[in-house]
């Protein structure tokens, strides 16, 4: 009886002892977040970060994920590939995280995805456009933000009415810049749109004038330039003073426009931007409501309204994520992978559902948000009734 | 015709840009023989001080202008008296990391004060260009430019002809005998550090407002500060002149004409020439030996 007493209450010791690990380890659900919180993307990685934090918060106050509440696990990639691919690496092997968001840059991207084969993890990209991301055969890739194509085939349905004879590209030497010339110059030459000159810009370049004084005595009546907002700030102001005079469109949806705004003044004037996310009116945000929750919580944070075009992508991202575990039923790698393909939900900019891209057999998920067209006009931003 | 004149004075412009930092690194790294990886971040300090004093605090831009050039000094200084200073005798590699450290430091720090959007400064110029028949140009550039060519002349004169520019090229030329003739070894160290530091600030205070002020903003100033130095010869004021405007001109044609994509390659490869025909640079003295 002593022997059978001693023995259950072993047992009970030991049972405990396993509930109060097990409860302990799987308390929360960790998600990993890569971006660039410092160098020179700073300001956009931490936009994104902070609406994931929004977003991660804001289904913590509903009970989190399969009873667990979701702990982002942010690393910063420095602005740099090398960095992106040893912190993703970091977060798979120490962090144990079952799932990814990341890395703004499609060269962060890039850098990471062999390590998401390597591991079998899968990654949700929240921000990066360039094509090779989602055909290049990594059946770990899921993506919400649009690559050039998926935007220039959107920006097709609207360009016969801008009347747009020839066009000549200013782009970011990089995947993203280059990858935008290609496909929108394709989709050009098919609405009958000559394409003149493309020429290119170094990432931290700050003087675009050589390349301006060509594009001004070029005989094209539209520039289209691709970039993030520092680099637009700078060519807006360097082609006023060269008294540069055609319709200025931008894609990418790296713009900011509230920060060209402030920064590049009446330079930013009469510019036309392609944008994923349309804060100044949140009821031509595919979900208003969800606009409009989020737009207040932002602002309640203190954080600055020029952020919300680059943070709604770090909100949906994470949204998509708790979506695909909760579908998972658990939060393993595989289970995840096999639930991206199987959600459905609202994002801002539309319905986020994964369909196949890339090669047969590896397939990369994309999603297909839509786009809006904005103009600045006398310091503010214009939404065309489109 | 009238695209080449433009890129003649795009390139003029950019080439004064490109003089104001390799002259502040040529006093350094030429004739300190340091290897300054801080005057990147002495050009950031300088923007974001006119920053803070013109667009921050609301103050007269010209006022800002002169408060970042005396900072920049200070800073200089307290650099060269608490981290070069006790390292006088040690070798280069060992001043090299010092000074990597200090970079790294004073560029998180701008991150952690300032944070990592980039900030505009608004000036008091008009925002219309000037326009010269077929060339347009914006008033604050030129204002840049003649700032930089008073700059470069005075720091030209001080060099070659005050006693305290005799005195800085006596003490890096030969110690010794500097210190033998009467010559304040300890002080003419900061003070040369100072100088360039003050003109590292005063460039970034000048191209802060021409461009937007960043943390990173220094990384590309200073590595075209050193291939300017390099290309013109340690310690020579003209020569980083002339070759800052080489540079430029190179830069701006090449963009304009061959591709946009190869622009800093291009510069680049003239350096590799140069250094290949003339390893020390372009307007290099003979040194004296022994």
């Amino acid at each position: 009886m002593r022997q059978y007493a001693s023995k259950t209450a072993l047992a009970a010791i030991v049972l405990a002892a396993g509930l109060a690990t097990g409860a302990g380890a799987q308390e929360t659900i960790k998600v990993g977040v890569i971006q660039p919180l410092t160098g020179a993307f700073a300001a956009s990685g931490n936009y994104v970060a902070n609406g994931a934090k929004i977003a991660a918060d804001e289904i913590n106050a509903k009970g989190g994920v399969l009873g667990k509440k979701l702990e982002l696990v942010i690393e910063d990639n420095k602005s740099n590939p090398t960095e992106a691919a040893a912190v993703a690496e970091k977060l798979i092997v120490r962090d144990k995280v079952p799932v990814m968001m990341g890395a703004w840059g499609s060269g962060f991207t890039l850098a990471i995805m062999p390590k998401l084969m390597e591991y079998k993890v899968p990654m949700l990209v929240e921000t990066s456009s360039a094509g090779k991301i989602t055909t290049s055969g990594n059946p770990y890739i899921f993506r919400i933000s649009p690559p050039s194509s998926v935007e220039a085939v959107a920006f097709a349905k609207i360009v016969d009415k801008l009347k747009i004879g020839k066009a000549d590209f200013l782009v970011v030497n990089n995947d993203w810049g280059r990858g935008a010339a290609d496909d929108f110059g394709k989709m050009f030459k098919e609405h009958n749109i000559k394409v003149g000159l493309v020429e290119t810009m170094d990432p931290p370049a700050q003087d675009m004038s050589a390349q301006l004084a060509k594009i001004k005595a070029s005989d094209a009546d539209t520039l289209i330039i691709t970039t993030a907002v520092e680099q637009l700030t700078l060519i807006f102001k360097q082609a006023a003073a060269l008294g540069l005079k055609k319709r200025i469109i931008t894609t990418g949806g790296s713009q900011n426009p509230d920060q060209l705004i402030e920064q590049a003044g009446a330079a930013a004037n009469d510019t036309t931007h392609i944008t994923f996310f349309t804060p100044w009116n949140p009821n031509v945000s595919a979900d208003p409501a969800m606009a409009k929750a989020f737009i207040d919580e932002w602002k309640k944070r203190g954080y600055p309204f020029a952020g919300l075009t680059e943070s709604f992508r770090g909100y949906d991202g994470i949204r998509t994520i708790a979506a695909a575990i909760n579908k998972a039923g658990k939060a393993e790698p595989e289970a995840i992978r096999a639930a991206f393909w199987q959600i459905e939900l609202p994002g801002m900019n539309g319905t986020i559902k994964f369909n196949k891209a890339g090669p047969a057999g590896q397939e990369s998920g994309q999603s297909n948000p839509g786009i809006y067209l904005i103009k600045i006009e006398n310091g503010k931003v214009v939404l065309p009734s489109a | 015709m009238d695209q080449f004149l433009q890129h003649l004075v795009n390139a003029a412009v950019l080439g004064g840009t490109y003089a104001l930092l390799g002259i502040g690194l040529t006093l350094i790294f030429g004739i300190m023989r340091v290897v300054n990886f801080t005057h990147g971040e002495l050009y950031a300090f300088g923007a974001y001080t006119v920053y803070l004093i013109a667009a921050a605090l609301g103050l007269n831009f010209f006022f800002g202008l002169v408060v970042a050039v005396v900072a920049g000094m200070l800073l200089g200084a307290m650099i060269e008296i608490t981290l070069l200073r006790p390292m006088r005798q040690a070798d280069i590699d060992t001043v090299m990391l010092v000074m990597i450290g200090a970079w790294i430091v004073m560029q998180n720090t701008e991150l952690l004060v300032w944070g990592g959007v980039a900030k505009a400064i608004v000036t008091p110029f008009p925002d219309a260009p000037l326009v010269i028949g077929p060339v347009s140009i914006s008033w604050l550039r030129v204002f840049v430019l003649a700032a930089a060519l008073l700059l470069i002349l005075g720091a030209y004169v001080l060099i070659h002809r005050t006693k305290l520019g005799k005195a800085m090229r006596a003490t890096f030329q030969d110690p010794d005998a500097a210190a033998l003739m009467g010559v304040h070894i300890k002080a003419i160290h900061t003070a040369t550090f100072a100088i360039g530091s003050g003109l590292a600030a005063a460039a970034g205070a000048l191209l802060g407002p021409v461009f937007l002020v960043t943390p990173t903003m220094g990384d590309l100033a200073s590595l075209k500060a050193f291939a300017i130095v390099i290309l013109g010869g340690l310690g020579n004021i003209t020569g980083a002149t002339i070759g800052a405007f080489i540079l430029a001109l190179v830069e701006e044609l090449g963009a304009g004409y061959v591709s946009s994509g190869y622009r800093d390659a291009m510069g680049f490869l003239i350096i590799i020439v140069v250094l290949l025909f003339k390893p020390t640079g372009l307007f290099a003295r003979a040194e004296r030996v022994g």
